[in-house]
């Protein structure tokens, strides 16, 4: 900046973290001796001190005002002391050291709007993207789908009756700036049909090298068009993975009749018990239906409710199917299974069953 | 209020339900700022016909820097023009997202004087998400930003705003200090960080412990993730207390669920066979009062997660099964300079290191950053015989 003496500053990195920490974290700070789950929401931490810390959990939708942001800083004045801090997956953290405080401190986020959960079996905030709220590849709306499945889900936000953690995650395009591939459910837009090539613009906005190389089917190849070049696309050999459109803006995917989501079971980051798996198709295809998107609401809530009665305790949706297999896994939850859940990409051959390990059951009648 | 000449009934029903409503934070904006006004048009436009209206394209930017703007327009800007500029800017978050509220006002009186007033807390990298302001304002909000203290997270071909779980600042199961890495590796590479050099994107993501709250196994080029080397922690009289108070069936909810099989239970005491433990942190998880982590503790270095784009997603594999993690850190940036010297050189445009390593192959890589290859770094040899032999010729 153009500071009073003329000196421009960059490179100066993130404000150093020890500046916005409560007193009682600096003194604790690597001195933590356990915690525990007070409450929905509400986490006690314990030092080897003695100190206890008190951390309330809120839901705070990702897309965020300021004049919200302002309301949490002003709450956190009034509460704990002005400390608070965002979580992993969106929710805002209120850091207490008064036990009073923490009662009258739910009250006041739920009067505004902002419930607390989301600690332990439950169901936390949903990681996701920008859609169509600010993206140029998204396939679907993030914030909306998002919405829409939280309001649905909100009891299991709310309560810790699940058998185990369930994260959930959105992402409006193959590209995953929500990574959605580790999640117990991930909700992930798709695109179907082919990109729709801009001959008169691609050749003043795109390098074709490095369009034709960024295919990574080689489903792309140089064409001549009116003495321009441009390039056109191997029908058969397209996965609609959009990378094409990333490196070349001329070449869009977006299709208002053929984007909508799929939905995605059995992964997670965590080593606990089970080592992290990906996440695994389980309905290849549901059409966009703004603003509410029922179908995919119906979905996940079917898919959750299933888990949530028959998985035991402490298991994941991924450890759960697992133990079922997921033959059971279709049959309990009714979901359709078609040629699009055998894998046919890069060593597909890995995931065709080649045992004789199989569930029967005796013949109906 | 927003524009009541261009109602948006779609949206309006995603103000109703309990869950917190996007619609109704970028009403509050709308209040003041035109620009969220047509956020609010061009949204309802999308949800009427089930399509985007965003474009990228285009080279914004702050003097010196290659990162840290994302260029975004509108592609009915006749429609938008309030909007016909409404590019983002990452700024990059204090480790472990901690804030006081003195320093939260700061970035809103920042962002309401040069921007749209609407953010992400947080991105799905972890940093503070400027979400829209014109090509004009961008060196104003930067320099503002700078003036408060705070600096643009990365974008683009370069090493990308690291993240860390909160750590030690708030969690007994810490295995190194987090937050102070993340700010050590994100000072450390400001340069990497801000002018993309690279073939792709580089992401750095700290966990204290397997639990891995920052998912950096599957969203990290490099993850580290605290483990420990000695004995679980017991304190056997608090295992009794939570047996005996019917909080946790031992046996079931502990011994059972152990993947390794490793521990047994009397009805009295917890035997656990430390050395066949593979630290996956589930008895701790379920037992926070009676077990611990070990006392030597330190991190297990991961290489080469990802997402799908382009040749599919990817979990980080085993690099350094485990490393003490003590300051500076030079252990760690020496590898961070080997694998990057010959990703930079050999690497594909847009060609992750994750994908690289599976190009060349990942004995070869280890060869040409000179790390010595040993088995904890896969889960079984190869089955197949078609071995690339180098037999000294003559």
């Amino acid at each position: 900046m153009a500071t009073e003496t003329g000196k421009r500053i960059t490179d100066i990195g993130p404000p150093y973290y020890e500046k916005f920490l409560p007193p009682i974290i600096k003194k604790n700070y690597g001195k933590w001796k356990y915690h525990e789950v007070l409450k929905p929401g509400v986490l006690m931490h314990v030092g080897e001190s003695g100190d206890k810390l008190y951390s309330v959990r809120a839901a705070a939708p990702r897309l965020t005002s300021t004049k919200t942001i302002r309301l949490f800083a002003e709450i956190a004045d009034q509460f704990s002391g002005g400390y608070l801090r965002y979580t992993s997956r969106n929710n805002i953290e209120f850091l207490l050291t008064d036990e009073k405080k923490i009662d009258p401190l739910i009250e006041r986020l739920k009067k505004e709007g902002y419930p607390v959960g989301g600690i332990g079996p439950s169901i936390t905030n949903i990681v996701h993207t920008q859609g169509w709220v600010h993206c140029h590849s998204a396939a679907s709306d993030a914030s909306g789908v998002v919405k829409a499945v939280m309001d649905e889900l909100f009891p299991r936000f709310e309560k810790m009756d699940l058998p185990g953690k369930l994260r959930i995650a959105f992402a409006c395009c193959l590209n995953m700036c929500g990574a959605v591939h580790c999640s117990d459910i991930a909700i992930l837009a798709v695109h179907r049909t082919l990109p729709k090539i801009n001959t008169q613009l691609l050749p003043k906005i795109c390098e074709i090298p490095t369009t034709v190389s960024s295919c990574p089917t080689g489903a792309i190849r140089p064409k001549m068009v009116d003495g321009k070049q441009t390039v056109e696309i191997i029908e058969e050999q397209c996965m609609f993975c959009g990378n094409c459109f990333t490196v070349c803006p001329a070449m869009t995917l977006a299709d208002a009749e053929n984007d909508g989501l799929s939905i995605w079971v059995g992964g997670k980051v965590s080593n606990a018990r089970h080592e992290p798996m990906f996440s695994k198709l389980a309905i290849p295809f549901i059409p966009n239906n703004p603003p509410r998107w029922p179908e995919v609401v119906a979905a996940v809530k079917n898919i959750v409710d299933v888990y949530a009665k028959n998985a035991s305790k402490y298991e994941r949706m991924g450890e759960w199917i697992e133990r079922i297999g997921w033959p059971r896994f279709f049959k309990l939850t009714g979901i359709e299974f078609t040629k699009y859940h055998i894998d046919d990409f890069r060593h597909a051959g890995e995931t065709y069953k080649r045992s004789l390990h199989l569930k029967h059951t005796p013949a109906e009648g | 209020m927003a524009d009541k000449k261009k109602p948006t009934p779609k949206l309006d029903e995603l103000e109703k339900g309990p869950w917190p409503s996007f619609v109704k934070e970028i009403k509050l904006s709308a209040e003041t700022n035109v620009a969220s006004q047509a956020v609010l048009g061009i949204l309802e436009r999308s949800y009427n016909e089930k399509i985007g209206h965003w474009k990228h394209g285009g080279i914004v930017g702050v003097k010196g820097y290659g990162g840290g703007i994302i260029g975004r327009y509108n592609d009915i800007p006749e429609d938008f023009p309030e909007i016909a500029e409404f590019h983002t800017l990452r700024v990059n978050q204090p480790a472990g997202w901690f804030y006081t509220s003195d320093a939260l006002r700061t970035l809103c009186d920042i962002w309401e004087k040069h921007g749209s007033g609407l953010t992400n807390m947080h991105g799905s990298t972890g940093d503070i998400i400027f979400l829209g302001t014109t090509t004009e304002e961008l060196e104003p909000t930067f320099n503002a930003l700078t003036a408060a203290g705070f600096d643009l997270g990365g974008s683009g071909s370069a090493v990308r705003t690291p993240s860390a779980c909160c750590g030690m600042a708030r969690c007994e199961w810490a295995c190194y200090d987090t937050m102070a890495v993340a700010h050590d590796i994100t000072m450390t590479y400001q340069d990497e960080l801000h002018r993309p050099a690279f073939p792709y994107k580089f992401k750095f993501k700290m966990s204290g412990c397997p639990n891995d709250c920052v998912a950096s196994i599957a969203r990290a080029d490099m993850s580290i993730i605290g483990t420990w080397r000695d004995n679980i922690q017991v304190d056997k009289d608090a295992v009794a207390a939570y047996a005996s108070s019917g909080k946790r069936d031992i046996a079931k909810d502990v011994v059972e669920k152990c993947p390794s099989k490793c521990m047994a239970w009397d009805g009295k005491t917890l035997h656990i066979d430390n050395s066949n433990c593979v630290r996956c942190m589930h008895c701790i998880n379920v037992m926070p009062k009676a077990l611990a982590p070990g006392k030597d503790r330190g991190a297990t270095i991961l290489v080469g997660s990802k997402a799908p784009i382009i040749e599919g997603a990817l979990l980080s594999a085993v690099f350094i099964p485990f490393l003490k993690m003590e300051p500076p850190y030079e252990d760690l940036k020496e590898l961070v300079h080997a694998m990057w010297e010959l990703w930079a050189e050999n690497g594909k445009n847009r060609e992750r290191i994750g994908e690289f390593i599976q190009r060349i192959g990942l004995g070869n890589f280890l060869e040409q950053i000179g790390l010595e290859p040993v088995p904890e770094m896969i889960s079984e040899p190869r089955s197949n015989p078609y071995i690339f032999y180098e037999v000294k010729k003559g």
